[in-house]
């Protein structure tokens, strides 16, 4: 079975002063092949946590997480990760850095090199492959990282806030580039973001967390991905039901936000 | 053998003082039972121990603070007269420049400079304005040929003169005769000749003195009075009464007029207490060469040792072998180190293990080490390079160390989810991404590999750079000190831009993550 599943995945841990933690509680999630999931949530919601153990770097205290049919025990190239920002090797050119997971591998440049250059020349760096990543502008480094997650070809893309750092006109792009990718290679894609609009628009399925403990609290099936793959991003916000969704996700975001504000200071 | 401290009050010129003194205890006998103290002292309690020390530290600190405050007072004028001077070279400058070249790129256009860190970069000529007035400093007191001679501070007085001295003789006669001075340059010889003796009974004599001495001139030496027999003395110098009589002394042997002293045009001259005459030509405001040579004089210096070397060793040995040291004790410290450090970056068991050692060995000086490298290693290279590997060492491990714990997580997790093992994410990620930490440890370990070889040079050593200013020290070669200093520091300096360069080379990322 190819995909991905999330099996009651649990996270809990201590703390110095003796008490603990509840990050994650029975969250259980399958994700088909060549779907892209965006994930919301107020801060402390568990949904970086949640990305790190499929990710392989935290093994969680209960269930477990599939991937093609086997358990994940650790970090691994079938699995790749886009973070938000200073996840580049400033001592490698932008060939270099996105060639990296085939050389890893022991691949044979021959081998690679067309790969490499195909993904270069989608997020449009073909120009730019003889620089030095720190000579790149923001967006164009979260280019660059796009490129080396999908030129070693892993089966899964997660996405840690990938454009979190970037200002709103560059975003704007890159969240049309992301859909283009994900059409274009058809891999399966979990993106965490804070940006409503952003889940909206670049999640076939949205999944919103709320915290203490990390759970699910309610998920979405949407079309605004889908209508946006190659259209104006602008003209997808105009639909409808968009308005209302964002409205009722917005709120449960608030209110949950809220709450959290009155038990700390009640606690405080 | 057992020690006690005794508190001792005694007598000195009047004044009661107390003193503690450790003494031995004789064999045999025991404090508080059978040893009794030397008179006028008893066995000092730990209190009494304490405070005096405290005591006597703190008046000992109270007067060197004194110096030192004194000294540094002393030194305020100048300190504000150079400041004035670099104040009004800048207007100078500024001035020029706007008449010169209008400039109106960005910053210039700025209003708010001050504090503005981006707005302040090194001006260029004023950087070398700067070493052109240390020269003209160095030039002028040391009256330099390189600079015009307006610029020099009055010299020592050179050349001849004379002055008059009236002579009383035990008959109430008085006389006239002159002494004539030469003052010669230093390993001059005097020119004999004969001057005429002149009339009466005191005659005329003459004197030569080397620059910045002094020479007694016994005046009643040719003369037909004497002051042993006669008990003949001097009344007046150049026509200015003199009230001073050598043999006048109170029954201790205390003279009752103080010795009188003249400052004439070319010297200072002084009534001795036996009755001589002391001359001291004026020493001008220049610094004696054996202070401090002129700067041509340094140079011909290096000439010379770079042809012919010093002390039969030639410059390019010296020079050679300090840089050996360094480059050798650089290298092991930074083979060793980097690993090590490496080791504690990676590993929670070898950062346990190494903090006390690293930690405690990091803030000793290599220098005070050098007693004990000498006493187990001997004068020869290993000592030397045992000591600068030390110096490197722990420089070195924490740059390392810094440098492994400064990767950003995200990179190491990114590496993982490409596929890399631990050695690939080892040898891609950590090393190069501590490789600008490295540098700039070694950088530091450089700069103070070089300033520990030379005082290790100074110490114990063949040869090297060191040992050349040591050697010349022993024969007060104020040039080849000075000479040594000037190549430590432009050898150190010229490290330092050599390490940068390969920091640009090597890691062009650095600072730009």
């Amino acid at each position: 079975m190819s995909g991905l599943a999330i099996d009651n995945i649990s996270m809990r841990f201590d703390l110095p002063n003796g008490g603990h933690v509840q990050a994650l509680q029975d969250v259980t999630l399958d994700i088909k092949e060549g779907e892209i999931m965006s994930v919301l949530g107020p801060s402390g919601c568990g949904k970086t946590t949640l990305l790190n153990i499929v990710a392989g770097f935290l093994a969680p205290t209960g269930g477990e997480t599939r991937v093609n049919g086997h358990k994940v025990e650790g970090p691994d190239a079938e699995r790749g990760m886009v973070f938000q920002q200073g996840a580049l090797f400033e001592w490698m050119s932008v060939r270099d850095n996105v060639s990296f997971g085939p050389r890893m591998a022991g691949k044979r440049k021959s081998d690679y090199m067309g790969n490499v250059d195909h993904f270069l020349d989608i997020v449009g760096l073909q120009d730019f492959k003889e620089k030095m990543v720190y000579e790149l502008s923001g967006g164009m480094q979260q280019r660059v990282a796009l490129a080396r997650c999908l030129a070693n070809d892993p089966d899964v893309i997660l996405m840690d806030e990938p454009l979190g750092a970037l200002d709103a006109l560059t975003r704007e792009k890159m969240q049309s580039l992301v859909l283009k990718l994900w059409k274009e290679t058809g891999k399966t894609i979990i993106l965490i973001t804070h940006s409503i609009d952003e889940a909206l628009l670049l999640g076939e399925r949205v999944l919103v967390m709320a915290p203490r403990p990390g759970r699910i609290h309610k998920e979405y099936r949407l079309p605004f991905a889908e209508m946006g793959v190659g259209a104006d991003l602008r003209e997808v916000k105009e639909h409808p039901d968009y308005a209302p969704t964002r409205e009722e996700i917005l709120g449960m975001i608030w209110d949950m936000e809220e709450e959290i504000m009155g038990r700390t200071e009640g606690e405080g | 053998m057992t020690t006690v401290n005794l508190l001792c009050t005694f007598e000195r010129l009047g004044e009661t003082q107390t003193e503690l003194r450790a003494t031995p205890v004789p064999e045999g006998q025991i404090v508080g039972e059978t040893f009794t103290p030397a008179e006028g002292c008893e066995v000092a309690t730990g209190w009494e121990v304490f405070s005096y020390q405290f005591g006597t530290l703190g008046s000992e600190l109270a007067t060197e603070t004194q110096n030192v405050l004194v000294s540094a007072i002393s030194g305020i004028p100048y300190i504000l007269g150079y400041i004035l001077l670099i104040v009004i070279f800048m207007f100078v400058w500024r001035a020029i420049k706007s008449f010169l070249t209008p400039k109106r790129d960005f910053t210039s256009l700025k209003t708010v400079t001050f504090g503005d860190e981006s707005a302040v970069r090194s001006e260029t000529a004023a950087s070398i304005l700067s070493v052109i007035v240390i020269f003209i400093i160095w030039g002028t007191f040391t009256g330099s040929s390189l600079i015009p001679s307006f610029l020099h501070l009055p010299g020592p007085f050179k050349g001849e003169a004379s002055f008059t001295y009236t002579a009383l003789a035990p008959d109430g006669t008085t006389d006239d005769a002159e002494v004539f001075v030469t003052v010669l340059d230093a390993g001059e010889e005097a020119a004999e000749v004969e001057i005429d003796p002149g009339d009466g009974f005191a005659k005329n004599d003459q004197v030569a003195v080397t620059i910045y001495r002094s020479e007694i001139v016994t005046w009643d030496r040719n003369d037909d009075v004497s002051r042993r027999d006669d008990a003949a003395r001097i009344v007046a110098i150049n026509g200015q009464p003199v009230d001073f009589d050598y043999n006048a002394e109170d029954e201790d042997g205390n003279l009752l007029q103080t010795p009188p002293s003249f400052d004439l045009d070319f010297a200072r001259v002084a009534i001795t207490n036996r009755g001589t005459i002391n001359v001291v030509p004026d020493q001008g405001w220049q610094m004696q060469p054996l202070y401090l040579p002129a700067p041509e004089v340094v140079w011909n210096r290096f000439i010379e040792i770079a042809k012919y070397g010093y002390q039969n060793v030639y410059l390019t040995v010296h020079l050679g072998f300090s840089l050996f040291r360094v480059v050798v004790g650089f290298l092991l410290g930074a083979i060793i180190g980097i690993p090590l450090g490496y080791a504690m970056g990676l590993s929670n068991w070898f950062r346990g293990w190494f903090d006390p050692i690293v930690e405690f060995m990091r803030p000793v000086p290599p220098l005070a080490l050098i007693p004990l490298v000498i006493i187990w290693f001997g004068i020869g290279e290993v000592g030397k390079i045992f000591l600068l590997f030390l110096a490197a060492l722990w420089i070195m491990a924490i740059a390392a160390r810094a440098g492994v714990s400064g990767v950003r997580i995200t990179k190491v997790h990114a590496a993982y989810s490409l596929g890399a093992s631990k050695w690939q994410i080892l040898r891609h990620v950590i090393i190069p991404n501590s490789l600008p930490e490295i540098f700039t440890g070694a950088r530091v370990a450089m700069g103070v590999c070089w300033g520990t070889v030379v005082a290790a040079e100074l110490v114990a050593a063949e040869e090297g750079i060191g040992k050349m200013i040591t050697t010349a020290s022993k024969f007060q070669s104020t040039d080849i000190i000075l000479l040594g200093v000037i190549i430590i520091g432009i050898v150190g300096f010229g490290i330092d831009m050599l390490m940068r360069w390969g920091e640009r080379y090597l890691v062009p990322w650095k600072g730009k993550a």
